[in-house]
């Protein structure tokens, strides 16, 4: 199959960044997008030309978060329920022009080319997205029962991989699925209980304070996530939230 | 120098109470004048960086990803093991330290296995404390699956990313000590030099991977949690960037390197397609426990498949050949990795393999799905069936998926004693960094086990045995000549590797050894395939340093200048393997030597002489390693031919 890509430059930070574009031919049905881009890079490499481009990748299959492209408009790319490492060249038709951004929200500025700064996102988990369980002393793992239909819920939105894609899809760049996912999780269980006021309100607030946007309702979040993680987790978040407001057991 | 490995006297039972009662310990206003350094933040590096945090030592953790979430274990599937007998099918920590040292091929060491048994309980504990969510059964309690070599059902899992909420689990406690300010995070950092002063580790030298800036970072200890290095053959199951540098830049400067030819060849991967392929994709040993692996009885039925003109579906019951439940009744399609891989290999090589290339076997879920219903597969193996048709373009609940062995886990890693400090003083390993837990093979959620027991219950105990008489040191000095000299060393190595200026992309160089790994010192190996494999990296390595092109600067973000230091590292890793793997003249585990099998192809160990871990002590690039043993001594365990028939 033959490609015309057009990728986003950018040197740094602060450099302006612009659209270059690259040929490809003979590439194979079964490569994957990633791999397809390493072929770029070493004909880059071997043709002396440009400094190969700068992307994000690690696990290759889906699932440590690490890679995430802005692909003709969609983020991971036109095929559902994967990230970009998961998508494959067959989803393409030969001769397509392939248009390659970065993730673009404000909260997460680029790096270099197509990778961003996502820490936003460690700093939101830091502000209280966990269970205060130092180790040791615990209970045993069975002395706390939990239905399994609870724990099943739980599981559903702890599957987020932390990617970004749902802030990338939306215009408001909103957290708020990254967000829900989390307090969802840890709220469905009992084990999170005790904290659960006090972790959503900082945790909204955090998200706040770092320039991520409110929700647009649109649920373009839901549709571009790659674990497709839900968006009751964002009426959870929201029903958390009030709950904090109006239910505070610990009146000040 | 004598390899002392500290295990403490009495029972087997008692020796870590009772180490644990009478060790030293740091009182909590000297803790806060300790500072320890950790690299990685997988497994065992986020653990260990959450406990000491809590524990109140001052902690620098550094991950070469942008997140610490997304360290490798976030990919392992299946479990984690644990003796918590919750099935009521006969476990206990005795069982399972059992089934760790025979399925280790008798190569671990008794008093660390029984350790890792003993803990194994506190880490399902911790973990749902955490908020982990386990698979649970209809009654609200935790659910447990079978893996290879257990016949007891002891493994926790979470669907098919167990990996991935354990270590959210231990990144949530990670992110709490960093808001509460005990340990600090430097991400996108990559260690690439140890500083050793007066014979003891006090810091590591760093580069920042966004700006390329070389850093120092000094502590009273330093605990390396980097992973395995499987990475050496190019294609395997590990992540893009997860490397081997860390431990070899420990190794070059006197950690001693034990049993690096053990390599676990894992069963379940879906098979290579092209010479472009990155990576390969592990299917979760899980899968064993509903899947039935086969190929075709007749060797005319594998031809007409590999031409496309059968399909699986098309072969009579009676013409295939379920060739894990003929060979091994007792443990069938759930034998051990190494056993199943070469179980594949021996079918494939004698001419029964399918797929177009014919290195592939089938893994069918139709008998399964007959028995359980399709629901019910659903529910156990929904996501890695999708994962495999998303990269395949197969239904596997319509036909057989495919799979074949790939390159896994590292059980060589640096040799560590019952503290897991390394030869060097004050550097400590954990994880899949250290050799200690699995012998010869790793059994299946082993690996999770071992590296949350090794970061939240042993580092945090014996690191303060280490670190009790180090409150009279004072704070550790990072403007020192040991520090300049090894800030030089690391970036003349990175000047250099842009200086040759070549023509060939480092992908190009890391594919050829690649290659050279898998071919002669993979999955079978004889001293002909060995020194043809010595020559050969050589051969790849003269052409590396002569011809290779990184492009870029030295002070940006270079991904392939990264990709070049670690595999210049990666060549003399290569010849360590392999010399290993030369030395040892017996088949033991994942090491399989064509020259020591039984008539019936199963592996012969040599217990009389090679009853011993290989600890390996750099000499310079251009010299042999001296080989340091250390003798395993059985007195719990009878000492048997492992067998699963």
């Amino acid at each position: 199959m033959n490609f015309t890509l057009h990728v986003w430059r950018q040197e740094n930070a602060q450099a302006q960044g612009r659209f270059e574009t690259y040929k490809l031919s003979n590439i194979s049905a079964e490569c994957s997008f990633l791999e397809m881009l390493d072929i770029l890079n070493n004909q880059l490499i071997d043709d002396n030309i440009a400094h190969p481009v700068c992307f994000d990748n690690d696990c290759r299959e889906g699932i440590c978060g690490m890679c995430g492209l802005y692909i003709n408009g969609r983020p991971h790319g036109n095929d559902d329920g994967v990230t970009t490492c998961q998508l494959h060249m067959r989803k393409f038709n030969d001769g397509d022009e392939i248009w390659i951004e970065p993730w673009r929200a404000k909260p997460f500025p680029v790096i270099r080319d197509l990778v961003v700064d996502r820490t936003a996102f460690d700093k939101i988990i830091q502000s209280g997205g966990y269970i205060s369980a130092t180790t040791g002393g615990v209970p045993d793992a069975n002395n706390i029962l939990i239905p399994k239909h609870k724990s099943d819920m739980a599981m559903d939105a702890a599957a987020c991989i932390g990617c970004g894609a749902c802030v990338a899809a939306c215009r408001n760049a909103s957290a708020m699925l990254f967000v829900g996912a989390k307090v969802s999780h840890l709220a469905l269980l009992p084990q999170g209980h005790p904290e659960a006021q006090d972790r959503v309100r900082k945790m909204v607030c955090k998200m706040d304070e770092l320039g991520f946007g409110n929700c647009t309702n649109t649920f373009a979040c839901e549709a571009e996530c790659p674990k497709q993680i839900k968006r009751q987790n964002i009426a959870r978040l929201n029903r958390q939230w009030i709950g904090s407001l109006f239910g505070r057991d610990r009146v000040k | 120098m004598n390899l002392d490995s500290k295990i403490p006297e009495g029972p087997l039972s008692e020796k870590w109470t009772k180490y644990k009662g009478s060790q030293k310990l740091v009182n909590p206003a000297n803790k806060r004048k300790l500072n320890v350094i950790v690299v990685g933040t997988g497994l065992a590096g986020a653990s260990a960086a959450a406990s000491l945090g809590a524990l109140g030592f001052k902690v620098d953790i550094f991950c070469i990803q942008d997140s610490p979430r997304r360290a490798h274990s976030i990919a392992a599937q299946g479990g984690i093991n644990a003796a918590k007998n919750y099935q009521n099918d006969g476990d206990s920590v005795g069982r399972l330290f059992y089934d760790t040292i025979k399925g280790g091929d008798y190569r671990a060491r008794e008093a660390n296995v029984y350790r890792l048994a003993e803990v194994s309980n506190n880490i399902i504990d911790q973990c749902v404390a955490q908020g982990v969510p386990f698979a649970r059964d209809y009654s609200g309690l935790l659910d447990n699956r079978s893996f290879g070599g257990a016949q007891v059902s002891r493994t926790f899992y979470a669907r098919g990313q167990t990996g991935q909420q354990l270590l959210l689990g231990a990144y949530g406690a990670l992110s709490r000590e960093i808001a509460r300010g005990t340990v600090r995070l430097h991400e996108r950092h990559e260690m690439v030099e140890l500083v050793i002063v007066d014979g003891r580790a006090r810091g590591i030298i760093t580069r920042d991977l966004v700006t390329g800036k070389i850093e120092r970072w000094a502590a009273h200890a330093v605990v390396l949690a980097t992973g395995g290095y499987g990475n050496v053959y190019y294609l395997s199951t590990n992540a893009m960037n997860s490397n081997g540098s860390a431990a070899w830049i420990c190794h070059k400067k006197g950690a001693y390197f034990a049993n690096p030819c053990y390599v676990q060849i894992h069963p379940t991967c879906i098979p290579v397609h092209g010479d472009y392929q990155s990576k390969l994709t592990l299917m979760s040993e899980s899968l064993r426990n509903d899947g039935r692996i086969w190929v075709p009885k007749k060797k005319e039925d594998a031809e007409a498949i590999r031409r496309g003109e059968l399909k699986p579906t098309d072969i009579a019951e009676a013409d295939r050949d379920y060739y894990l439940e003929r060979r091994y009744p007792a443990f069938g399609n759930l034998v051990p990795r190494d056993v199943a891989s070469r179980a594949a290999k021996e079918r494939c090589d004698a001419g029964f393999g399918v797929g177009t290339t014919g290195l592939a076997v089938y893994l069918d879920f139709a008998e399964a799905i007959q028995r359980l219903g399709r629901d019910v597969v659903e529910a156990r193996y929904g996501n890695l069936f999708q994962m495999y048709q998303k990269i395949t373009d197969e239904n596997p609940y319509e036909t057989p998926m495919m799979i074949y062995p790939a390159v896994h886990y590292t059980m060589g890693g640096l040799w560590v004693d019952y503290e897991l400090q390394t030869t060097i003083p004050g550097l400590f390993a954990a994880g899949e960094a250290n050799f200690s837990d699995h012998g010869a093979n790793r059994l299946g959620a082993s690996a999770l086990m071992q590296g949350l027991a090794d970061g939240y219950f042993v580092l945090p105990y014996t690191i303060q045995n280490y670190l009790s008489d180090q409150i009279y040191v004072g704070s550790i000095s990072d403007q020192t000549p040991e520090f300049d000299e090894a800030e030089r060393v690391a970036l003349e190595k990175q000047q250099k590797l842009l200086n040759i200026n070549g023509t060939k992309s480092v992908d190009y160089f890391h594919k050829a050894l690649g290659h050279v790994m898998w071919e002669y010192v993979g999955m079978a190996r004889n001293t002909e395939s060995l020194n043809k494999a010595l020559q050969l990296i050589a051969e790849v390595e003269a052409e590396f340093w002569k011809d290779v092109r990184v492009p870029g600067t030295i002070d940006s973000m270079n991904p392939e200048l990264e990709k070049a230091y670690r595999l210049a590292d990666y060549f003399e890793l290569a010849r360590l393997i392999a010399t290993d793997a030369l030395h040892r003249e017996e088949s033991c585990g994942g090491h399989f030597r064509t020259e020591h099998q039984t008539e019936d192809g199963e592996t012969m160990r040599d217990d009389e002489h090679f009853m011993y871990v290989a600890a390996w002590e750099y000499q310079g690039h251009d010299a042999k390693e001296t080989m340091h043993k250390e003798d395993l001594h059985y007195e719990y365990i009878k000492i048997q031919k492992r067998n699963y028939k």
